[in-house]
């Protein structure tokens, strides 16, 4: 059996609905993302496999545990490192680590090949309090903590929101360290740029499973001509392509338009276009999709399909 | 099992050694309390300042005058000549008590009828009044009895009463079990309840409740710091009491340190009751400062006697684990009684302890909701 199986999970608070019919497997030794924004309904999927939560409907195993019947079993097994940093933030980085390993009945010393790499980092603040650490010191010895106790599955729920963009690579590099192990790894991040770490990445919004597959294949099956334009009047510029026939959808992108297509066209009919609109044009390049591409596409045309 | 209890223990000690504000609780909160109770919240007097109007102004009524500040309770502030200036006193806020001596004053001491001495007195504070008609007029009978004996009249009849263990009425010997009594729950109930809320609203509960770890032992660990706190926190109290203010202990010393143990036991059940109940500090706070302080410190017969107080009051006094430890307190203290006279006491904690265990246990929650 994979170490996590999600299987038609649902659930709800009220009114809102969290998860709609989730379902997927993690293998043993995969690095499996949650890629979506805040509200997507990561954290309480989350929570329903680390046994925390109650699903509506649906059913999960981990390691091979039915995540409801054997609770029990499975809280020997995962190590959970929750979205808040929920450590404690009086005592020492050592106490933490120290408390953490002896209430799973293991050592520092026993399991401290496993935490090596990243403990080297904490270790000249190890006397230091908790709450006294910088975000991505607390991050790794948030992790440390959730690996002491040699776990075949780790959850980790957006480990890098607020950490430094250097920590955060340190970080995505440990957790490859992590795999290589044989440890099942299910991250969640609403960092796009974070998806290309993992084997296989499933693109929620809304508690919905927009696209799952690995972030390659789904770069290559983008499908769709993508074009950034640059041009100083962003506003104008996307009232005009969007009303243009041959548009498939028009984004904004930080200070470019990203810009799909139903049929393939070249550059400089794009610019030719805009330009007899009267929009000043600086610079039109077709490019490869990131994950992010994919995301507002899918999650655009999911808006539409549900309007 | 032994090592992960004794490590949540460790790790429960240190929050509390490095928190100021539940050391300040635990330690400066039972001194102070002690302290206040005993200087501030006093119903002795001493020199309370009187007017007096006098009528007579005959010999008699000068060596009742002398006689009423004889003791030290009363001093004279001022003498009166008309009723116009009684209330000036008690406007300023200067006189505590008016007393008007009749005309006739000294025909009716030597008659031997009763003296009809008007006391007046400022009912806005009406403890302190009371208190200060009795005062003065147990000394008026006395002055009476005295000025009658010197002159031989044959038969009399003397009332004296006595008040058994505690003969003095010092009001500490009713403080310290009720303080007794009310530090116990706050740093048994609130401070668990407070203690385990924290977990919850800082998320570490979440990281605890995915480990090995069963609910028992997370509660045995979080309670047994305070548990022993508590208990050094009663024989801090029970030595203040006994060095400072002279409240001896009577009873069997190893029975009343078995009640605190009792006791103990019930707030910390009340604590985790509460904090299975509560998601944050503030809501935990508010529970058991409104559900449990208020309470014990009015309906407990701390304060206010029990038997003064509407039936449905009574009722809910009788609820109120306070009030059967302020019982036995005060009986194993001040009237030295052994096991056979509280032992109904002991049982009916014993049975809130089972109660709210069972209640508590039902409440603990292995998920998160």
């Amino acid at each position: 059996m994979p170490a996590i199986v999600v299987d038609h999970i649902h659930k709800s608070y009220g009114d809102v609905i969290a998860l709609n019919d989730l379902s997927f497997t993690v293998e043993d030794g995969e690095l499996f993302g949650l890629i979506g924004p805040d509200g997507a309904g990561k954290s309480t999927l989350f929570r329903i496999l680390t046994t925390l939560l109650l699903a509506d409907s649906g059913t999960a195993y981990v390691v091979g545990h039915h995540v409801v019947e054997a609770y029990k079993a499975i809280r020997k097994k995962v190590g959970y490192m929750p979205g808040r940093f929920s450590l404690y933030q009086d005592l020492s980085v050592e106490e933490n680590l120290s408390f953490f390993a002896t209430i799973f009945g293991t050592t520092i010393r026993e399991n401290y090949d496993l935490v090596k790499d990243i403990y080297v980092q904490l270790e000249p603040f190890k006397t230091r309090p908790a709450g006294k650490l910088s975000g991505g010191m607390k991050q790794k010895l948030a992790l440390c903590c959730a690996l002491i106790h040699k776990p075949e599955v780790l959850f980790l729920d957006e480990p890098t929101t607020g950490v430094d963009a250097v920590s955060r690579v340190e970080f995505w590099d440990m957790l490859k360290k992590l795999k290589q192990k044989g440890i099942a790894i299910l991250v969640s991040t609403p960092y796009m740029d974070e998806a290309t770490r993992c084997d296989r990445i499933a693109l929620i919004q809304k508690g919905k499973i927009l696209s799952l597959d690995s972030p390659d294949e789904m770069v290559a099956n983008f499908g769709k001509p993508l074009y950034a334009v640059k041009t100083p009047q962003i506003y104008q510029a996307l009232m005009v392509l969007r009303n243009a026939g041959f548009t498939h959808s028009a984004l904004p992108f930080g200070e470019c338009i990203h810009l799909t297509t139903n049929l393939s066209l070249n550059a400089s009919e794009i610019r030719d276009y805009m330009e007899q609109k009267g929009i000043a044009v600086e610079e039109v390049q077709p490019i490869d999709a990131s994950v992010e591409d994919i995301f507002l596409n899918l999650s655009q045309t999911a808006e539409s399909q549900r309007q | 099992m032994i090592n992960v209890f004794w490590a949540f223990v460790k790790k429960e000690w240190y929050h509390i050694i490095r928190d100021k504000r539940t050391l300040l609780i635990l330690f400066g909160m039972p001194v102070a309390q002690v302290l206040l109770f005993g200087y501030a919240i006093s119903t002795e007097f001493k020199g309370a300042e009187i007017d007096v109007l006098d009528y007579a102004q005959d010999e008699s009524s000068v060596q009742l005058i002398h006689h009423l500040q004889s003791s030290g309770h009363f001093t004279l502030h001022n003498i009166l000549t008309s009723e116009q200036e009684m209330e000036k006193g008690f406007k300023e806020g200067t006189t505590k008590l008016v007393a008007v001596i009749p005309r006739d004053f000294d025909k009716e001491l030597f008659n031997g009828q009763p003296i009809t001495l008007q006391l007046i007195t400022d009912g806005s504070d009406p403890n302190n009044a009371n208190t200060l008609v009795q005062y003065a007029t147990t000394m008026l009978n006395d002055f009476q009895r005295e000025q009658l004996s010197m002159r031989s009249t044959p038969f009399q009849i003397r009332v004296e009463s006595r008040m058994l263990y505690n003969p003095q009425l010092v009001s500490a010997y009713t403080f310290i079990p009720g303080t007794i009594a009310l530090i116990l729950l706050i740093v048994c109930a609130m401070l668990t309840s407070l203690t385990i809320a924290k977990e919850k609203e800082l998320g570490t509960m979440e990281i605890l409740l995915v480990s090995p770890l069963p609910p028992l032992v997370i509660i045995l660990g979080k309670v047994t710091p305070y548990a022993v706190l508590a208990f050094i926190d009663a024989v801090l109290i029970l030595l203040l009491g006994y060095f400072v203010f002279k409240v001896p202990v009577l009873g069997s010393v190893a029975l009343l340190l078995f009640c605190c143990l009792l006791y103990v036991l019930v707030g910390l059940s009340l604590g985790t009751l509460i904090s299975t109940r509560s998601s944050s500090q503030q809501q935990a706070m508010m529970s058991s400062l409104m559900g449990l302080m208020m309470p014990s410190l009015i309906l407990s017969g701390f304060i206010f006697p029990l038997s003064s107080m509407p039936g449905i009051l009574q009722l809910i006094g009788q609820i109120i684990p306070a009030t059967y430890f302020i019982e036995i307190l005060k009986g194993i203290m001040l009237r030295g009684v052994g096991l056979q006279f509280v032992y109904l006491e002991i049982l009916v904690l014993l049975g809130m302890v089972m109660v709210l265990l069972a209640f508590a246990w039902k409440n603990f929650n292995v998920r998160l909701q």
